[in-house]
């Protein structure tokens, strides 16, 4: 690559989801950090969760407020039902409503098919994929109830085209778009929008800390020639929150740089 | 404003979603250069941009001929010193069965019938494609190409022609979304679902609620709607976003 790459990152646009309340799962680091802190700047106040990172979390409710949003961190396991429940209604009191989920919570953990134990299929299809509807299950009645709403899950684009390592991960984040691709049916006449977005490999703490040789590959398949900030997915997710997408809905959108076409 | 500085060059400016794009172009601060066959319309299109404070220059051509594609572009540089974005916009539709036997009568899709279409709507696309990229590549500053698909490239019934030049818009898109990115051109594409425009305003009643049964939001996209997923595309809000179709079509890309 010889020319030079103009990062070009969005500013917010104050305005375009004022005074919305929007809960986003997984969201004391990395990407879910960063749909956080979008939503914010663009006026919503947010509520989240973190299963094990409070102090991080702490840290991520204090640069909501600095937005003048309100901030509200709470515990779970997303791959807890009851949790989901209990999440999504002190979500509701904490902050008055609910006008927008974002299912980002996820995990990988890697291996071949034929060297892949039972707990590890099971957790990143609990995590990934039932956390995922755990949390729709949660919040479908409240949007029917209030005729509108705004979902947008994260998936992989390794669900979309598998990936070595992770049939897990891979299966979990195909069966999140099939999620997706359902939900926005059996929730569209309730003026309720159901999309995804999967990113390819984005500068996240955990890939930063990546064996070199795995950002290479990565590199070599992204046409862009860099990779993703979770600041760019953030941007896509706010985007499908608002009100300027209202007629998107069942969509899968890559921020990949063109890594999988 | 997302496009303060920028200058646009819209196909088809002088009806629906063109007009649209425009409008919602100018709001966020981008001049604009405006194609399209229809002058009249251009001029009205104009008119509305000017009336809402923005700057727009019209060029009547057809984007079939190259010249006609390159001098929409020349007038970019010369009237506003850059080129940044290209919404690739215009397109026809000339429905029609490709062999329909009736009463022991064959009537085929006719040259006349699939020739402009792809002229329009696949050779366009590239042409006008082709002639954008080459300032931006020029100038190293890179930029924006969105080209114009339909859920129609999944395959519809009367539509032979038209379905197979957008589902060419989608390998074009891809093809130089690869080619580009080098130069920090992405290139994208919207597809819509039937919208609100003069295209679908033709459509017998009986088949307007056959067609509204199927969307999940159940209702026509208006043209605002699909010139907020240009004005997204042609954003700094998806600087990562390349090579990918966008659906804008109330969820009937997901199936019936």
């Amino acid at each position: 690559m010889s020319e030079q790459v103009d990062e070009r990152l969005a500013p917010a646009t104050p305005g375009l989801l004022q005074d919305k309340v929007a809960l986003v799962t997984g969201a004391s680091m990395g990407i879910g950090e960063a749909i956080a802190l979008d939503l914010a700047a663009n006026g919503a106040h947010v509520a989240f969760t973190y299963r094990t990172h409070a102090a991080e979390a702490g840290a991520v409710a204090g640069r909501i407020e600095q937005c003048s949003r309100r901030a509200l961190a709470l515990q779970a396991d997303v791959a807890s039902f009851e949790d989901a429940q209990r999440v999504i209604q002190q979500a509701q009191g904490g902050l008055g409503r609910l006008d927008i989920l974002i299912n980002n919570a996820g995990m990988n953990w890697d291996a071949v098919v034929w060297k892949m134990t039972e707990e590890q299929w099971d957790r990143v299809i609990e995590v990934d994929l039932k956390g995922t509807f755990n949390y729709l299950h949660a919040v479908a009645p409240v949007f029917k109830e209030q005729g509108s709403g705004k979902i947008v899950n994260v998936t992989s684009i390794n669900g979309l085209r598998g990936k070595f390592g992770q049939s897990n991960y891979s299966a979990a984040k195909g069966g999140v778009i099939a999620l997706t691709k359902t939900a926005a049916r059996e929730l569209g006449r309730y003026n309720v929008n159901v999309n995804s977005v999967a990113p390819g490999l984005i500068e996240t703490p955990m890939v930063k800390q990546a064996p070199e040789q795995v950002r290479e590959m990565a590199l070599a398949e992204i046409v862009l020639g860099r990779l993703g900030t979770p600041e760019e997915v953030a941007h896509v997710v706010s985007f499908l929150c608002s009100e300027a997408a209202r007629h998107i809905t069942g969509q899968v959108i890559q921020v990949d740089g063109g890594q999988y076409m | 404003m997302q496009l303060k500085d920028k200058v646009a060059w819209i196909t088809g400016g002088g009806a629906g979603i063109g007009r649209a794009t425009a409008l919602r172009f100018a709001k966020e601060g981008a001049c604009l250069v405006l194609g399209d066959l229809d002058e009249a319309g251009l001029q009205e299109t104009v008119a509305a941009v000017e009336a809402a404070g923005g700057q727009a220059a019209a060029v009547a051509g057809d984007i079939t001929h190259r010249d006609d594609a390159e001098r929409m572009a020349a007038v970019a540089l010369e009237r506003f010193g850059r080129l940044d974005i290209l919404i690739n916009n215009a397109g026809i539709n000339r429905d029609g069965l490709a062999v329909k036997v009736k009463d022991g009568q064959v009537r085929l899709m006719g040259d006349e019938m699939w020739d402009p279409v792809l002229a329009v709507n696949l050779k366009g696309t590239f042409l006008c494609a082709q002639a954008a990229a080459v300032p931006m590549i020029l100038r190293g500053l890179g930029g924006r190409v969105v080209n114009t698909s339909s859920i129609g490239a999944l395959g519809n019934v009367g539509q032979a022609n038209y379905a197979a030049s957008k589902a060419g818009v989608i390998g074009l898109t891809k093809t130089l979304a690869l080619e580009w990115a080098r130069f920090n051109i992405t290139v994208n594409c919207v597809a819509p679902g039937a919208t609100d425009t003069r295209m679908t305003a033709g459509i017998p009643e009986k088949l307007m609620e056959g067609l509204l049964a199927k969307i999940p939001l159940h209702r026509l996209a208006q043209p605002e709607e699909i010139a907020e997923a240009h004005l997204f595309l042609a954003s700094d809000a998806a600087a990562y976003v390349t090579g990918q179709v966008l659906f804008v079509d109330g969820g009937i890309s997901v199936g019936v």
